[in-house]
């Protein structure tokens, strides 16, 4: 194999309480370059305050996350993606006043993307077209042009992400991004997340979704009242007796 | 049966190819229709100096263009940014104040003050309200609204500045159509350049911060930044209205924070059509007329002023501007089924 | 110790005035910035009760309250219903009718009504008489404020936690939707809030107004001292109510003394704003969401 791969995102001992409820408990994992994760847990487990506390959106209690060597605990969301840690936000709420391809306008304009700039020059609304298309918007039936809000669930997962790619990230945090969508629409997006993958972007996924999850995964870690209870290969993952009993009751349906 | 029912039919008028604010032009004509009511208000604005009677109204016209700087400032903050700011009194007092001081006491030609006190005023309002930015919609309003009656009882209880008898003689224009025409030219100046602005890209990051903050914060924006730029763009165009104010009028006073300067554009914005830019200019040049005009009744205006307010927000919260617009565009009318 | 003694009266002063407000915001997040009008407007109605029809002090009193508590719920039910839920507008609506009531009291010739203006103006008190304590001479009205103030804290707070109506308010405060799903009207309790609010603002002025007269201008003072109680103290907290309260009180009392009552304003307002900036959901606020959400 390769030579040791330093993490590029090392977590440790993240907390956090709500009040008197334990979102987070001392949970700490390594994610090497170019890998996808996959954090699942049932409802309630933690996994959007994951989210949250790893791009800025909330300060831990406890616990640090590194990013390259670089401390992200305590930095304003704002500057955690000016370093290329993205996230999507699983309720989305678009740009209501915007038309689709404006809304891209947004990320085109901050300190990060100008320091990308590509050769078009000054023209963020032809980039914003193209990448657009790069997540499957139909040019040609002009989509992109049509106002955010009047586009489906399916489209605005995408604009989600094309949000994110907008930014050249290193990491993208996708919190269920496959949730509201019907199973052609997911079917439509796996392609896209492992384009990704392969142009080595690290991707972490929180999903429920696990039989889409499981195709694009290379690992998984599973949280069950703020604590992590499994990490490993989804296989062996989802043989682990205590992963089996978080989720009793539910059918997994490998 | 025999009854007659009615439907309201809506036909469009004029231009007959378009969608969302894009219009095929294909004649000449259609160029006149899109372009008349607005080169309409243009000109009339324009010309209204000319045809208006007598010294005083002269004076209220300088006054309305003082109001409509205000509410366009507002409206563009609220409208198009999301900052709901309610401290118009202390924009023209900040203006006001620095730009006739440095009349008063340093003897600085108009031409210098004004700028100065457009400027400095701006970075000492947005440097002020700088740690009220964070807050939640109505605290923002809530604490801009406080701030001039802050600085007034500050003047009053320091007896700074002149306190209750102000500063004056401040030195005017020599021609008060240089002034009235000063105020609106520059008024259209703003309200054509605010637009402009917000058709750039920077203009879609201020809607996106009105729209959803924190999909703009995960898309790597310092928000507070954005929303400085917004402030400062804003307080420079109630500080000059401030500064333009004390030399129209000769005198810096306390009067400059009153609470009028903060509630009126607020109403003219409201009644003119809130978020067009161009619909709180109208509100603004129907209200301090009519205030004027009302002057005889006393505090009855006030009343009505209020009265007519409430009937607005409650009735017609689109403004007048948006309503005459959709008139123009669309004729309706009862049809028999 | 006569400062400290009269702060605490200036401070329970100021918590009546805030009473009624912080009640019909913390209930319905309904900001009545009608609040100071009908605090003036009660007092002026109970004098022409007084003054014009001869009423007895009793009547008097009860007929303006239930007046008022009429005109706080027609402000809601007419007015604030339409603009439910878009914060700013409701704060320019009820302002709009607080000016309007305001400026309206003091017309004058329409129609042979003479307004109200001038000093003339003064509710009876409601106890003569003074006490001598060791320390300073202090009027007995002004310990009834106290008495009131006190009085008034302890019912709305039994109000709101035993009576049916009250525990009903308090839940829409904490949680609309879920009090919606257990069948309480939304719309009829905001109600019932409103005209607690203003019946809250009349009491404040059938106790206060004596020390002084009935003039418009106390309809904007009132207001702001309502809103420097709530934010500095808080909403939700009837604790922090009180604090707030007393510092503002012993605070103003102790400018006066040194400054003169020019600077009072100045520490109000700065207060306010300070509190604002620092911590926006006030000293013992209960709504931390108030604060930046990042």
């Amino acid at each position: 194999m390769e030579g040791q791969k330093e993490a590029i995102i090392k977590v440790r001992n993240l907390s956090k309480s709500f009040g008197g409820v334990r979102a987070l408990n001392h949970v700490s994992f390594d994610l090497l370059e170019g890998e996808v994760m996959g954090v699942i847990g049932p409802n309630g487990s933690g996994k959007t305050t994951l989210v949250n506390l790893i791009t800025g959106f909330l300060k831990p209690d406890s616990g640090e996350v590194f990013f390259k060597q670089m401390k992200l605990t305590g930095l304003p969301p704002y500057q955690i993606a000016d370093l290329g840690v993205t996230r999507t936000f699983q309720i989305v709420r678009p740009y209501l006043s915007l038309r689709a391809f404006k809304s891209l306008i947004v990320p085109l304009w901050s300190p990060r993307a100008r320091r990308f700039a590509s050769s078009r020059g000054g023209d963020r609304d032809a980039v914003a077209i193209d990448l657009l298309e790069e997540v499957g918007f139909e040019r040609d039936a002009y989509v992109p042009y049509k106002f955010a809000s009047a586009l489906p669930l399916g489209y605005l997962k995408r604009l989600e992400l094309a949000r994110c790619l907008a930014l050249r990230p290193e990491v993208i945090v996708c919190d269920e991004v496959f949730s509201g969508l019907s199973m052609s629409e997911i079917a439509s997006m796996l392609p896209l997340i492992e384009r990704l993958h392969m142009k080595g972007v690290t991707i972490i996924m929180i999903e429920h979704r696990l039989r889409e999850l499981f195709r694009v995964a290379d690992k998984l870690i599973v949280l069950d009242f703020g604590e992590k209870i499994a990490e490993g290969e989804p296989d062996q993952v989802m043989q682990d007796e205590k992963v089996k009993r978080a989720y009793l009751g539910e059918d997994i349906g490998l | 049966m025999n009854r007659e029912e009615r439907r309201k039919e809506r036909l469009d008028r004029g231009i007959k190819a378009r969608t969302e604010g894009l219009y095929a032009i294909s004649s000449w004509r259609e160029v006149g229709y899109l372009l008349a009511p607005r080169a309409g208000l243009i000109i009339g604005l324009l010309l209204l100096p000319l045809v208006v009677p007598g010294l005083y109204w002269q004076r209220v016209l300088g006054l309305a263009g003082v109001y409509a700087m205000l509410a366009l400032s507002f409206d563009f903050l609220a409208g198009r940014v999301g900052l709901v700011c309610i401290g118009g009194a202390f924009m023209i007092g900040v203006g006001g104040y620095i730009s006739g001081g440095l009349n008063y006491y340093l003897k600085l030609p108009v031409a210098l003050t004004i700028p100065i006190g457009t400027f400095g005023g701006a970075l000492l309002c947005t440097l002020l309200w700088l740690p009220c930015l964070p807050l939640r919609g109505i605290y923002f309003a809530v604490v801009t609204f406080m701030f001039p009656f802050l600085v007034s009882s500050i003047i009053l209880a320091g007896g700074l500045l002149g306190s209750t008898e102000g500063l004056s003689p401040i030195a005017g224009f020599s021609n008060i159509w240089i002034g009235v025409y000063l105020i609106i030219s520059l008024l259209l100046l703003a309200i054509f350049g605010l637009r402009r602005l917000c058709g750039e890209d920077i203009g879609v990051v201020f809607a996106s911060v009105k729209d959803n903050d924190q999909a703009v914060l995960a898309s790597g924006i310092n928000i507070t930044r954005v929303k400085i730029y917004a402030l400062f763009l804003a307080t420079s165009i109630g500080c000059f209205a401030g500064a333009f104010l004390t030399h129209f009028s000769g005198f810096a006073g306390i009067s400059l924070f009153a609470v009028d300067f903060s509630i009126m554009p607020i109403a003219a914005c409201i009644m003119g059509g809130p978020g067009t830019m161009a619909g709180p200019v109208l509100g603004a040049f129907i209200l301090a007329p009519l205030s004027e005009f009302l002057r005889g009744f006393g505090q009855l205006r006030v009343v009505l002023y209020c009265l007519v307010l409430v009937a607005f927000i409650l009735f017609k919260p689109e403004g007048l501007l948006s309503w005459v617009a959709r008139k123009y565009h669309q004729i309706e009318r009862w049809v028999k089924v | 110790m006569d400062i400290f003694i009269y702060g605490i009266v200036n401070g329970m002063t100021f918590a009546l005035m805030a009473v009624g407000f912080s009640f019909v915001y913390g209930i319905s997040r309904l900001p009545n910035f009608a609040h100071g009008a009908l605090y003036v407007v009660t007092g002026f109605i109970t004098w022409s009760f007084i003054n014009n029809t001869g009423l007895p002090y009793w009547l008097s009193v009860i007929l303006s309250l239930l007046i008022v508590f009429l005109a706080g719920v027609a402000i809601y039910q007419f007015v604030m219903i339409r603009v439910r839920g878009m914060p700013i507008s409701e704060i320019i609506v009820s302002f709009a009718i607080a000016l309007a009531i305001l400026e309206g009291l003091r017309l004058q010739g329409i129609g042979g009504f003479k307004g109200f203006i001038g000093p003339g103006y003064v509710l009876p008190r409601f106890i003569d008489g003074v006490v001598d304590t060791p320390w300073v001479t202090i009027d007995l009205q002004r310990l009834l404020i106290i008495v009131v103030g006190l009085f008034l804290m302890g019912f709305m707070w039994l109000f709101t936690h035993y009576h049916k109506i009250g525990l009903a308010l308090r839940a829409m405060a904490q949680h609309e939707r879920a009090a919606l799903m257990l069948g309480i009207n939304s719309d009829r309790m905001a109600n019932i809030a409103l005209g607690i609010g203003s019946a809250l603002a009349g009491l404040a002025a059938i106790a206060i107004m004596p020390l002084g007269n009935i003039n418009c201008e106390s309809g904007y003072s009132v207001l702001t001292n309502a809103i420097a109680v709530c934010v500095i103290g808080g909403l939700g907290s009837w604790v922090g109510t009180i604090l707030a309260a007393l510092i503002l009180g012993l605070g103003t009392t102790v400018m006066s003394a040194i400054g003169g009552t020019m600077w009072n304003n100045v520490l109000v307002f700065g207060l306010i704003i300070l509190i604002l900036i620092v911590r926006p959901s006030g000293l013992f606020g209960q709504q931390k969401e108030l604060e930046e959400r990042v």
